[in-house]
Order: C-alpha cells, then sequence, then structure tokens
C-alpha cells in the first residue's frame, strides 16, 4: 500500500474537494477537541457559563455532521471515487458519525454542571478531571494521526485507549464504595456515573476513529478483532 | 465469518484457479510492430466464463492484446510474436493453427458498429454461410438463437429482411454482438464496444454483457473505468505494454496493489 498524497489527481477541482473534506472534518475534530476542553474545565471551576456554552456549541457539531455527510455524498455520486480515495471519503463518513458522538457525550458532561450535579466527593471530581485531560489527549492525538494519514500513530492511540478502560474502572470502584456512605443522593450519583461513562466512551469512540484512518491507509478493516490479531494484520502490511 | 447478506460476491484469488477454469493462458507474450515493443512478457491466465476487462490509457497496448488472441495482429505488417497463448490447450501461435477457425472460435466486436450493408438476416448468417452452412431451417434457427442472446428478437423480429443500416447504433452493435455469437464462439472480444453509444445503449450493451458470461469468455477493453468496475469480474491493468496488474475487479478498484493502478483508475495519471 502506498503513501496518499490528496492533491495529485489530474483534475484540480478534485483535488480542491478532497482536500476541503478533509480539512472540514479536521476543522469538525478541532470544535469538538475545545468543546471537551471546555467540559473539563467547567467542571474544575464549576463554570455554569461555560458549560452553558458547550451545550449551545453542541448543535453547530451536530450541523457539521450533516454538511460533511451531505458532501461525502455529493462526491461519491459525481465523482466516483476508487481505491484511496474511496476509502477516504468511506473514512470521513464515518469518522464524522464518531467525533459527533463525542460532541454528544461532552454535552452530558457540560449538563451535568448546568444541573448542579457535580460530585460532592473532591476524589471523583479530581479523577474525572484527571480521566477527562487523558481523553482529551487522546482526541488530540487521533485528529493528529488522521491529519497526517498515520496508521501506525492510530495503532498505538488505538492500544492507549486501555489505559483509559482502567482509569475509568478505578474511578467507578471509587464511586461505588462512596455511593454506599451516601445513599440518599443515588440519583445525583447516577448522573454522575453517566457522566464518567461518557468520558470513558470519549476513548472508545476515538478508538473507532482509529480504526478508519488504518483502513483508510492500508486499506485492512481492523474492527472487532482482538489487539493481537491486529497488530498481526498491521506487521502483515508493512 | 458468516454471510448475513446476500452481497458482491467474495473475491476470487486468479493464481487459485484451476487449470479448467481457465479459457485462455497466456504465457509470457511479447509483440513488437517493427522496432516498437508493444507488449512486453504478459503473462496472464483468463478465467472461463466471466468478464474480464483490459484498462490502460490510450497506445499502452490494450487493443493489441486483444487482437492477438484471435491473431488478428497477424494482418499488421511488421507484427512479430513471441511467447504463447494457450486456447483449449492448444497454443495459437503454432505455425498449423487454421486461423480462420480460431477467429470463428474468438468472435470480435469493435468500437464502431459495423453490420455488413445487406439486411439484419444476411447478417446474422453471413458466417454460417461461410463454413458451408446452407440447411434453411438451421440459419434460421442459429439467426432467432443469436438475436434473442442479444435481446434483440423482439425489436426486429418483423423486420428481419430490413438493411441493418436502419438500425439505431445500439441495435447495430447488439447486432454485431449477436453476429459473433450465432458462430457459437468460445470467446468475445470486444473492443471499447460502447464508445460510440448514447448512454441508455451503453447501459443496454453493459446488461447484455453481464448475461453473455452465462455462455462465453467475454474480454472487453473500455477506455471507461467505471465501466470496467461495472461489468467485468476481473481487471487488468496495462502500461506502457506492460501488464501491471490484474486481480478481481472488487480488489482492483478498492484496494490495488501497485502505485501505477492506484494513480491510473483515481485520475491522477493518464
Amino acid at each position: 500500500m502506498q503513501t496518499i498524497k490528496l492533491n495529485t489527481h489530474i483534475s484540480g477541482r478534485f483535488n480542491q474537494e478532497l482536500e476541503n473534506l478533509r480539512n472540514s472534518v479536521l476543522t469538525m475534530g478541532g470544535v469538538v477537541e475545545q468543546q471537551l476542553c471546555d467540559a473539563i474545565s467547567a467542571l474544575r471551576d464549576n463554570n455554569r457559563g461555560l458549560a452553558e456554552k458547550v451545550v449551545l456549541n453542541d448543535i453547530m457539531v451536530n450541523n457539521m455532521e450533516v454538511q460533511i455527510d451531505e458532501e461525502c455524498t455529493r462526491i461519491i455520486a459525481k465523482r466516483h471515487p476508487a481505491a484511496s480515495d474511496l476509502r477516504l471519503v468511506l473514512a470521513i463518513n464515518k469518522a464524522t458519525t464518531d467525533i459527533e458522538r463525542i460532541g454528544d457525550e461532552v454535552e452530558r458532561i457540560a449538563k451535568l454542571i448546568l444541573k448542579g450535579n457535580l460530585p460532592v466527593s473532591e476524589d471523583i471530581k479530581n479523577g474525572m478531571i484527571a480521566t477527562g485531560n487523558h481523553v482529551m489527549e487522546m482526541l488530540r492525538q487521533t485528529l493528529n494521526a488522521f491529519a497526517r494519514m498515520d496508521a501506525e500513530a492510530a495503532m498505538s492511540i488505538h492500544i492507549g485507549d486501555q489505559e483509559i478502560d482502567e482509569q475509568y474502572k478505578q474511578l467507578l470502584t471509587q464511586a461505588v464504595e462512596e455511593m454506599r456512605q451516601d445513599t440518599d443522593a443515588l440519583p445525583q450519583w447516577l448522573e454522575i456515573l453517566w457522566a464518567m461513562r461518557s468520558l470513558e466512551r470519549v476513548g472508545d469512540r476515538c478508538k473507532n476513529v482509529c480504526e478508519y484512518i488504518i483502513y483508510l491507509v492500508k486499506g485492512k478493516d481492523v474492527r472487532h478483532i482482538s489487539r493481537h490479531a491486529m497488530q498481526e494484520k498491521l506487521r502483515e502490511l508493512r | 465469518m458468516f454471510d448475513y447478506f446476500d452481497l458482491s460476491r467474495p473475491e476470487v484469488d486468479l493464481d487459485g484457479l484451476a487449470d479448467e477454469d481457465i479459457a485462455i493462458d497466456v504465457r509470457d507474450l511479447s509483440l513488437k510492430f517493427g522496432s516498437k515493443l508493444a507488449l512486453k512478457d504478459i503473462r496472464m491466465r483468463i478465467p472461463k466464463r466471466q468478464i474480464t476487462s483490459v484498462i490502460g490509457p490510450s497506445g499502452c497496448g490494450k487493443s493489441t492484446l486483444l487482437g492477438c488472441f484471435n491473431r488478428l495482429n497477424d494482418l499488421t505488417p511488421g507484427c512479430e510474436v513471441q511467447g504463447e497463448v494457450y486456447i483449449n490447450e492448444r497454443n495459437i501461435y503454432h505455425r498449423k493453427e487454421d486461423v480462420a477457425a480460431l477467429r470463428s472460435r474468438v468472435g470480435m466486436v469493435f468500437q464502431r458498429p459495423n453490420p455488413f450493408p445487406m439486411s439484419i438476416y444476411e447478417n446474422l448468417v453471413y458466417g454460417l454461410k461461410i463454413q458451408g452452412i446452407r440447411d434453411r431451417r438451421t440459419l434460421d434457427n442459429a439467426a432467432e438463437q443469436a438475436l434473442r442472446d442479444v435481446a434483440l428478437w423482439k425489436e426486429v423480429r418483423d423486420r428481419l429482411f430490413d438493411s441493418a443500416l436502419t438500425l439505431s447504433g445500439g441495435q447495430q452493435q447488439r447486432l454485431v454482438i449477436a453476429r459473433a455469437i450465432a458462430l457459437q464462439p468460445d470467446i468475445l472480444l470486444l473492443d471499447e464496444p460502447t464508445s460510440a453509444l448514447d448512454p441508455i445503449s451503453t447501459l443496454t450493451i453493459e446488461e447484455l454483457i453481464t448475461q453473455l458470461k452465462e455462455k462465453y469468455t467475454v474480454l472487453i477493453v473500455t477506455h471507461n473505468m467505471q465501466q470496467a468496475a461495472r461489468v467485468s469480474d476481473f481487471t487488468a491493468f496495462l502500461h506502457q505494454g506492460s501488464l501491471i496488474e490484474y486481480s478481481d475487479t472488487n480488489r482492483l478498484f478498492t484496494r490495488p496493489k501497485q502505485q501505477q493502478t492506484e494513480e491510473y483508475i483515481t485520475g491522477r495519471y493518464g
């Protein structure tokens, strides 16, 4: 498999269309990254104003997804993309869905702050902020890997999700412990659990995007297989 | 993996095909026109009763390759062939090969419809008459069957003795395919069969081609990559007389192995 260059078609307009499509995903990813950053700041500082901004901005993310999907449809209909071009359009089409879902997870965290359901325990709150920072870094790396079409980086980000799963598990154990001693606040705890779960899901969504990057660059579908099998597949392709 | 849906057929590995599934076996074929090397060491096994398309930029040797399978290139002065082409376990470049018989087993259709200036019926039975067949019923049956095979029977059955030149371009091209089929060939070579036709006639011919593979091995040379992607089971990409890549069409158009193929099919290089 070869390196992918978007700007080498005979048709300059097609070059431009693919370049714009790729840039639009990066723009959308950037907006969602900022949303996640704001949500975590709002959580840390109990900043309702910022949380409200995050909730309102989610509409923009939704609209971006629709626009990118429409552009993918147009390109397929008009340009009949093949090989890496086709994989690019398909990967973008799917990645946008996951990026939009990341936006939804972030919105859920922001709503928790708006409702005033913040964790009473500092430990839980700090744990959530730490997990949040971790997934934010993962999202940033994922978008970078996409921008550079770097399958190797995508692979290591994919493996890195294990750490987030582990962090989430520890946080959950701690939360259950504290819930036992605070049964009166169960409804509030449920909301907090959902928000914790949302943070962990951001990691899963990044993992999906990494799988699309690998598909785009290597032409191999690495979904739904063990990490070991995935590494094997990639080794074959090197 | 389980198949939950009835979608595209699974990809076929050409190297895994048994000898009996091969219609044409090309072994190290090179061809020169004078001092110009038009085909270089072509090695390919073309499967029986499948559609194989040959794509590539102008002058890459697509039509020349097709012309090797019925020795049409022999007619070009200065043409010199090396290597072997096996059809039905016989090397058609053997010096004792009966070229006229070969051409009746390997029919050819060209870019521009070229019906003979005679009636539709006479066009269809022309080849059979040359073979010495005179029995009226045999000729009638062959003509009807050939017209049915190309889905032209209903359109022309009431005007079989009108001039073939009164048909539309698309109908003429189907008639020419029928004329080749009337000789009951094993292989049909189609050299850009739709490039002189309008989009609807093109689709009719493409539909016909997919049906023809039930009975014949079909080879199609096309400039239209989407056509190759739509109709063929296997695709060969030629460049400057060399076979760059030859594989299952589904694979070639989604995950080509060679950089040159990738650049050609994605419109980066022509």
